[in-house]
């Protein structure tokens, strides 16, 4: 009975058991199912989730690359330096470690305060960028949380002054804002690149995963100028800028066979180092940015086409009238009033009205097509930011006194490197050069504008200007054959021309039997008591072509009579 | 085969063993790299903070400085200057 009701009791219905083992089944297909899902389906996410945990992608910052002059020497050099942020809600500071993070980084606890509160939002504030090397230090043995440093590059300029406008300078993001900085801004960058590595707890990479995109550093950009000719260039003007109590000046030197700019300086200038007070002006580049009535400087212009046409010989003469010519209500004046002149002394002798004279007898639509073809009223294409193109109207809306005017130089606006680009054109035989900022191959042809006999011609003309008999006699230097010509206008102030506010200028090049430099100089309100440019400028040109020459090498073209060298008798001696 | 079954027990621990270690290897060696690569960005910093010392020492308007006042150079009067001329290719 025991037995039967034993049996009775364990012998549960079939279907229980089968319940069960349906129900493990289940559980088991969906544990099967959903491993099946995870590893087959999901498992790209799961695996980047994973990866999350511990990989991390390392940005591979890139060096801005350097600024050199022609010989290698660097103008702009990046090095890094620290920056240091803060995540404020992360940031665990009582009030002494706080106090203790302003004194490191040398600020005010008020000022460190603010900069927090403004990044609250934001979970990311610098509190200083680029710190030297040893606050940086300071800072991290400080142990904050939530306070880190980051590595940027900083831009050190060991041409300073010198070479201030035209370089340029970079901002704090390491991107160009002036300059040459600027104008190559693609091509120094560079561009960052980054790794995707495995970090242990401890913050130590531990392998490379995944590809790794190289930094490209940036290209170095080697500029056409020559640092010892820029160095003596701004030397010569800031004494010149000095001693004639002047509002600003430029220089440029251009190197005749390649076009290519040995100097360009202007004053006043700046540190770009330190820009803590810097104003407007300083920062312009005005040989390439400020457009000037250029005044007699553009007399040659005006007596080459007259001679390229066949309207005047140099000997030609001109009836200068005594010094006073009247065109409707104006009247043209002469500083060296005379009854006539030839050609050549009207260009050695700076005649406005031999000028204009020979500028009423040409076509005016001829004199305007020269001085665009020598680049007037066009931007010089540098590649410089902000320069200038200068005034030059079409020739349709000339009226008669405006032809004569321009003739010499009133009416017309230029720029300093326009000036000089021009004056290629006479260095060159008649063939105008394409100038340049960044070093070059060698020589480079020229557009032709005016023949060889012309420009020979003016050549000859603007060597008779530095006479002792023209208005630039103080141009001169030893040893080389210099021509040029001298140039002061009066300045434009709100549309008419001050009384008292003299540009002057002189444009020159040498050595003349074979030129190699042409030397622009530009003296802005020069206000100790002499303005000509013959007297302001001249002197500069001399000694900046002079300088110049001698630390290229050209051969001495007018070789003053040798002293006997001591070496040199000995040596004769000995041998005889 | 029993004795088989062993003899590839050992060659498979073996072989769990040296991936280990060639692991460890390879992290050793990576992380040797890694700072051989730091020391050489280091360098390079080195390098540009030279290049910018030796470009202020060597300021054209300093070298002209000392040669004046130090070594009381100056330029030769044009009239003592002898210009040679090599060759008439050379020259060129």
């Amino acid at each position: 009975m025991s037995v039967a009701t034993t049996s009775a009791l364990v012998r549960l219905p079939v279907w229980r058991a089968r319940l069960v083992l349906v129900l493990f089944l289940l559980g088991f297909a969906v544990v099967a199912g959903r491993s099946g899902y995870l590893q087959a389906v999901r498992t790209a996410f799961l695996q980047e989730k994973g990866e999350a945990r511990y990989a991390r992608v390392i940005e591979v910052p890139a060096t801005r690359g350097r600024i050199l002059d022609r010989n290698g020497q660097a103008l702009a050099i990046s090095t890094p330096v620290k920056s240091i942020w803060a995540m404020p809600a992360e940031l665990e500071a009582d009030r002494p470690q706080r106090a203790a993070l302003a004194k490191a980084l040398g600020m005010r606890s008020s000022t460190l305060k603010r900069r927090l509160a403004a990044g609250v939002e934001r979970d990311f504030v610098y509190l200083k960028r680029q710190v030297p090397p040893e606050t940086a230090r300071r800072v991290a043995g400080l142990n904050l949380q939530g306070v880190f440093e980051q590595r940027e590059y900083r831009r050190y300029y060991p041409g300073g002054e010198i070479t201030a406008q035209l370089v340029g300078f970079t901002g704090v993001d390491d991107a160009g804002q002036e300059g040459m900085e600027l104008a190559y801004q693609s091509r120094l960058a560079g561009t960052a690149g980054s790794r995707r590595v495995i970090k242990d707890r401890r913050g130590s990479l531990v392998e490379d995963i995944g590809a790794i995109r190289a930094a490209q550093d940036g290209h170095d950009l080697v500029l056409s100028i020559d640092g010892k000719i820029q160095t003596l260039a701004y030397g010569a003007l800031k004494s010149a800028v000095r001693r004639h109590r002047a509002k600003a000046g430029a220089v440029i030197v251009v190197n005749a066979m390649s076009g290519e700019v040995l100097a360009l300086v202007n004053v006043p200038s700046y540190n770009p180092n330190n820009r803590a007070k810097l104003a407007g002006g300083r920062l312009r580049n005005r040989a390439l940015t400020d457009a000037f009535e250029p005044g007699s400087t553009l007399k040659p212009l005006t007596i080459a086409l007259a001679l390229e046409i066949g309207k005047v010989t140099p000997r030609t003469v001109v009836e200068t009238d005594a010094g006073q010519l009247t065109i409707g209500n104006y009247t043209i004046r002469d500083a060296h009033p005379a009854r006539a002149m030839s050609v050549t002394q009207v260009l050695q002798k700076s005649s406005n009205i031999g000028a204009a004279k020979i500028a009423l007898g040409l076509p005016s639509e001829a004199m305007w097509d020269l001085f665009r073809r020598v680049g007037l009223g066009t931007a010089p294409q540098l590649g410089f930011p902000g320069e200038a193109t200068g005034r030059l109207r079409h020739y349709r809306s000339w009226r008669p006194i405006e032809q004569a005017t321009m003739a010499y130089g009133h009416g017309v606006s230029v720029s300093l490197v326009q000036l000089a680009r021009a004056y290629t054109v006479f260095a060159r035989d008649g063939e105008l050069v394409p100038l340049s900022l960044v070093r070059g191959a060698g020589v480079v042809d020229g557009e032709k504008i005016l023949s060889t006999e012309t420009a020979r011609a003016v050549r000859a003309m603007l060597e008779a200007a530095v006479q002792p008999e023209g208005t630039g006699p103080r141009a001169r230097v030893v040893g080389w054959r210099v021509a040029g010509k001298t140039g002061t206008s009066h300045k434009l102030v709100n549309g008419s021309y001050a009384p008292d506010k003299y540009l002057s200028s002189f444009v020159g090049f040498a050595p003349v039997s074979a030129p190699r430099l042409v030397v622009a100089v530009m003296i802005d309100e020069p206000s100790a008591g002499e303005y000509y440019g013959g007297v302001v400028a001249a002197p500069v040109f001399a000694q900046v072509i002079m300088g110049a020459l001698r630390l290229l090498g050209v051969p001495l073209d007018a070789p003053p009579e040798p002293l006997e060298l001591p070496g040199e008798t000995d040596h004769a001696r000995e041998s005889t | 085969m029993a004795k088989l079954t062993l003899l590839l027990l050992g060659v498979l621990v073996g072989c769990a063993l040296g991936l280990v270690s060639a692991q460890h290897e390879a992290r050793k060696l990576y992380a040797a790299r890694e700072q051989a690569q730091s020391l050489a960005r280091e360098l390079n910093v080195e390098y540009g903070r030279l290049q910018l010392e030796a470009g202020t020492w060597a300021r054209h308007t300093r070298i002209a400085e000392i040669a004046r006042r130090k070594l009381g150079m100056r330029v030769p009067e044009p009239r003592r200057v002898r210009s040679v001329r090599l060759d008439r290719e050379q020259a060129r």
